[in-house]
């Protein structure tokens, strides 16, 4: 998938959910929008980004909500 | 069932009102107060002559043929203009009424042609009727001359300009049902009487031709012409229809309910039904006429294959192609894993045939990789309602409309789109109901014969959000907020956190103003008359979902109702309209990467579990591929194989260019549809598909209305798609064996709730039916969440408005929005193939005199308009319909390559594309 995209379409889930004042909710939101919406290999490839470094577009309430992913897969 | 027998009631019935009792020769009869003498007695089997008088409008008393004695009146009144009286005692026939009648009839003999046995309407005039119904034997007046005969040298002769239908004077009797309809049904005040006496003539427009007039040929006054003054050149050419059935629509989602009259298999025309609970007997120019592109000649009707796509078609059996295609999609499975392959569902198929494809992905394919063009257009829809309310659907029936105070249309343009809603919602605003439109662009409703807006707030493309927050802020700030049902209704959390998101000054009209180009008095005067009528609904079309934000306007919509207190009764709601025909009911059908039938998560598991006790396979609990993501997994390698039912992405997705080379990189395309499309170009193999003459099954609409569609010819491929769908299943090695259309929906209601209660024998008895539809609304449910939302509370979301991408620059300084014409339908398959291009034959550009006088563009010039994607070229209109600033187009053709310039930008949630919003330069083209 193309990176860009991803990422882009993470940015702008994120600023949907940013309006919430309540940070950690709107963490679990985006998380939650990606795991029911995302198909899994868009899921890994957009957690992927994290360590690489276009990763650094990435909004930071977007990365805690990938985290939050990561730590799925993790615990998977 | 055979719908020529109907019988016409003479004049409308009368909606509940207190019964009054009378007597009518001799009957006891009762009838609401209101009803006309003609109509009761004519429910009692009494049928009294008429001719300018019809149930399907209001009574005009021009005939003079329904007249009866009323004891203890003088004179003979007009049966259809007199209201039943409590102890009226009324004779339809006596001697005197007899003669009467005669009399009126010779009148209108004696300049009426006797070519009885020639005409079109020979055996269905209601002139030759009534004629014989009187006794009329002779004609004493007329000297061999009649005034029609002296009419035709003064008059054009007869007017063939409209290619569906065909006007002669000459039988013309002047009732003025034509004029009639043509206001009353349909509201466009096209037709009139000009002159008096022998003189008087129907009149289109100005005097012009049916055709130069400004005549939206829905056909509404050939319907109701009583001889054959108007009818219809296919009756002129077949004769008269020997036979009738009962079917929908299958353009727009109104869903019309339609006659299709015929002689064999042979379509002689097309009526609406007055039964039809979404159109209530009237129909537009494309469910009424163009509908020849199902025995056109392109239609392709044998299955054809090839190795590559640069090569010619092979025309082969339904066995080789289904063997192919079953061969292909196994070997890049097994190649490229379970998740190569998916499809894309058709919202112009049934909802069986639906069904079945994403009982074919998720049962033999073993992914989820469905989706369907709601992705393009109302999926926002979706996913907004159902994180508000709790359903991805609409919340009333049509008729609500007749009930509201007000309506507030956002993004829509229902005269073009939807031309039978507008028709009721136009009688709803000339009965006295306000309109406030929001659209960058002034759509007809906006000012319409007898129909003004009261505000038309016409912003910026891709400003919903400003503006519906600023609504908000003004319903909060100005205390209009509906606080009682808020406090019974909604979350209480979640409306504190939106009342004071939406009370910021951020979201004020005069700070949202610069954004919106809405001057803020605007705004707050159509927040306050919103919240404050009675009864106002909102109605919505892909002006609000094609968007970066679709889906936040979708939930600020839902926002805005709850928090005015209007939603849960009639008159009242969120109303998107809808594109395809059947597009509710795809979506219904679980034709999504992410839900089952019924809405319901892949991932749930209770859910999952009855489909797949049901279906004998273990379904994915992920989430497939969406259609955008389809093609960039195809650009990277990863998915190879796609069926592609009756959709044509290479002509209706956005960025074309990309769309293509996606296609063009997979390994087998599998194209199932009418004609050879743009998509089609890059298949592997093509499967004929079926019109919706074709084949039995249901569409859904807009309003939630399961109706049926009924065959009315055989498969002209031999296959209907449902069947083509299980021969695949069958070659992949998964069983399916229905028999009939009516199996596959009773699987549907075993499996999904909201379908518990439906059946082919519940709607052929009742003829439609509105899910839910279960036990707790075994008749259907017309109106939702009336005593609680269907998630329980409704749910307030913020709705932060955040600028599109798209960015007006000095390289790209106008902003194009595109839309829909009335003649023409989305890609254009079909109604291209039709006479409908005699009304729009291409695209073409509107821009502002402004921007056009800047650029030396003047009316019907060429015009290259550039976006950051690509170019393309049309032919300009200049019109201050568009904002300077904006320009708008339509993609109805392939040539005009409209979605070549429109971006990749999409609805965050859904991946809607924003077509509405394409930042663009416009330039003449030097003449070649």
């Amino acid at each position: 998938m193309n990176l860009d995209n991803l990422i882009t379409m993470a940015n702008q889930i994120g600023a949907f959910f940013a309006a919430n004042p309540a940070r950690e909710q709107a963490v679990a939101d985006i998380a939650a929008h990606l795991r029911r919406t995302w198909h899994p290999r868009m899921r890994r490839e957009i957690v992927a980004c994290l360590a690489v470094p276009e990763g650094g577009r990435l909004d930071p309430l977007v990365r805690e909500a990938l985290e939050c992913l990561a730590a799925d897969r993790a615990n998977a | 069932m055979n719908g020529l027998d109907r019988r016409d009631l003479g004049t409308p019935s009368v909606p509940s009102a207190p019964m009054v009792e009378l007597e009518i020769d001799g009957r006891q009869v009762t009838a609401p107060a209101g009803t006309s003498i003609l109509r009761a007695a004519a429910e009692q089997g009494l049928m009294i002559p008429k001719l300018c008088a019809t149930e399907h409008l209001q009574a005009f008393g021009s005939c003079r043929l329904c007249l009866v004695e009323i004891e203890g009146r003088r004179g003979y009144p007009a049966s259809c203009t007199t209201p039943v009286e409590a102890g009226m005692k009324v004779r339809t026939q006596s001697e005197a009424l007899h003669e009467l009648r005669r009399n009126v009839m010779e009148l209108y003999i004696s300049d009426h042609p006797l070519d009885c046995l020639t005409c079109a309407a020979n055996g269905a005039c209601e002139l030759q009727t009534m004629a014989g119904v009187v006794g009329l034997r002779e004609v004493r007046y007329g000297d061999g001359q009649p005034a029609h005969i002296a009419n035709h040298y003064q008059h054009p002769r007869r007017d063939a300009s409209n290619p569906y239908f065909q006007f002669d004077p000459g039988k013309c009797i002047v009732c003025s049902r034509c004029v009639r309809s043509c206001e009353e049904q349909q509201g466009s005040f096209a037709i009139s009487i000009a002159g008096r006496g022998f003189d008087a003539k129907v009149n289109a427009g100005q005097n012009e031709t049916f055709l130069a007039s400004e005549c939206v040929s829905c056909g509404a006054c050939v319907a109701a012409c009583p001889t054959a003054a108007l009818v219809e050149k296919t009756v002129l050419e077949a004769g008269q229809p020997s036979g009738s059935i009962d079917t929908t629509c299958a353009y727009c989602g109104v869903g019309c309910m339609l006659q299709v009259q015929t002689q064999g298999e042979r379509v002689v025309r097309v009526r609406p039904a007055k039964e039809g609970r979404a159109n209530e007997g009237h129909a537009c120019v494309k469910g009424r006429f163009a509908w020849g592109y199902a025995t056109h000649a392109e239609r392709i009707t044998r299955p054809m294959l090839r190795e590559r796509i640069t090569e010619p078609w092979r025309e082969v059996s339904w066995d080789e192609a289904i063997a192919r295609v079953a061969g292909e999609f196994k070997r890049i499975q097994q190649t490229h894993g379970r998740s190569a392959i998916g499809a894309i569902v058709s919202s112009r198929c049934t909802n069986e045939e639906d069904y079945l494809v994403q009982k074919l992905v998720r049962a033999a394919f073993g992914n989820n990789n469905v989706d369907n063009c709601a992705r393009v257009c109302h999926s926002p829809t979706g996913y907004g309602l159902k994180q508000t309310l709790g359903e991805s659907a609409g919340t009333q029936a049509f008729a609500s409309v007749a009930k509201a105070d007000l309506i507030l249309l956002i993004g829509a343009n229902p005269s073009e789109a939807h031309p039978v809603f507008a028709s009721r919602l136009k009688r709803r605003l000339r009965d006295g109901a306000a309109l406030i439109v929001i659209d960058p662009r002034a759509i007809e409703l906006v000012a319409a014969p007898h129909v003004k807006a009261k505000h038309h707030l016409q912003l910026r493309p891709g400003t919903n959000v400003a503006v519906l927050n600023a609504m908000a802020h003004v319903i909060v700030t100005e205390g209009l907020v509906d606080e009682a049902f808020v406090a019974a209704r909604c979350e209480a959390e979640s409306f504190a956190a939106w009342r004071d998101f939406v009370t910021r000054a951020e979201n004020s009209p005069e700070r949202q103003e610069a954004a919106s180009g809405v001057p803020a008095s605007e705004v707050r005067a159509a927040a306050r008359a919103y919240a404050l009528a009675p009864n106002a609904a909102i109605y919505y079309g892909l002006g609000v979902t094609e968007h970066a934000q679709g889906s936040t306007a979708v939930i600020a919509i839902a926002n805005l109702a709850m928090a005015a207190g209007k939603l849960g009764r009639e008159g009242v709601g969120v109303n998107p309209l809808r594109g395809q025909n059947n597009v509710q009911g795809s979506c219904d059908m679980g034709s999504f990467p992410h839900e089952l039938p019924g809405y319901r998560h892949v991932s749930d598991a209770a859910t999952r579990a009855s489909f797949e006790s049901a279906w004998g396979v273990a379904i994915d609990a992920e989430p497939g591929l969406r259609i955008p993501n389809m093609f960039d997994a195809a650009l990277d390698g990863s998915f190879k194989g796609l069926y592609c039912q009756g959709e044509d992405p290479a002509q209706s997705e956005p960025n074309t260019r990309h769309v293509k080379e996606a296609l063009a990189a997979m390994e087998c395309v599998v194209v199932q549809d009418l004609f050879l499309s743009e998509t089609a170009k890059f298949a592997h193999v093509f499967l004929p598909g079926a019109t919706f003459l074709e084949k039995d099954g249901t569409f859904t609409n807009a309003e939630r209305r399961i109706s049926r569609v009924r065959r009315v010819m055989a498969p002209r491929a031999g296959l209907a798609d449902w069947e083509v769908t299980q021969a695949l299943a069958q070659a992949l090695g998964y069983p399916m064996h229905y028999r009939h259309p009516s199996e596959i929906l009773d699987e549907i209601a075993r499996l999904t709730p909201t379908f518990a209660g439906v059946s082919y024998a519940k709607l052929d008895a009742l003829g439609s039916l509105q899910w839910p539809c279960n036990a707790a609304a075994p008749q259907g449910t017309p109106t939702m969440h009336v005593d609680a939302f269907v998630r329980g509370k409704g749910r307030f979301l913020l709705t932060h408005y955040l600028p599109t991408a798209e960015k007006v620059t000095r390289r790209f300084p106008l902003l194009l929005t595109t839309g829909r014409v009335l003649s023409q339908y989305n890609v254009g398959a079909q109604t291209r193939r039709t006479a409908n291009t005699v009304f729009y034959a291409t695209d073409v550009l509107e821009i502002h005199p402004h921007d056009a006088e800047e650029r030396g563009i003047t009316e019907g010039d060429r015009v290259q308009v550039e976006s950051r994607m690509g170019s393309t070229t049309l032919p300009a209109t200049v019109t201050e319909k568009v904002a300077p600033g904006v320009v708008y187009t339509t993609f109805h053709f392939p040539e005009s390559g409209a979605n070549l310039i429109t971006t990749e930008n999409s609805d965050w949630a859904t991946n809607c594309p924003e077509y509405k919003v394409t930042a663009v330069e416009v330039s003449k083209r030097a003449r070649p």
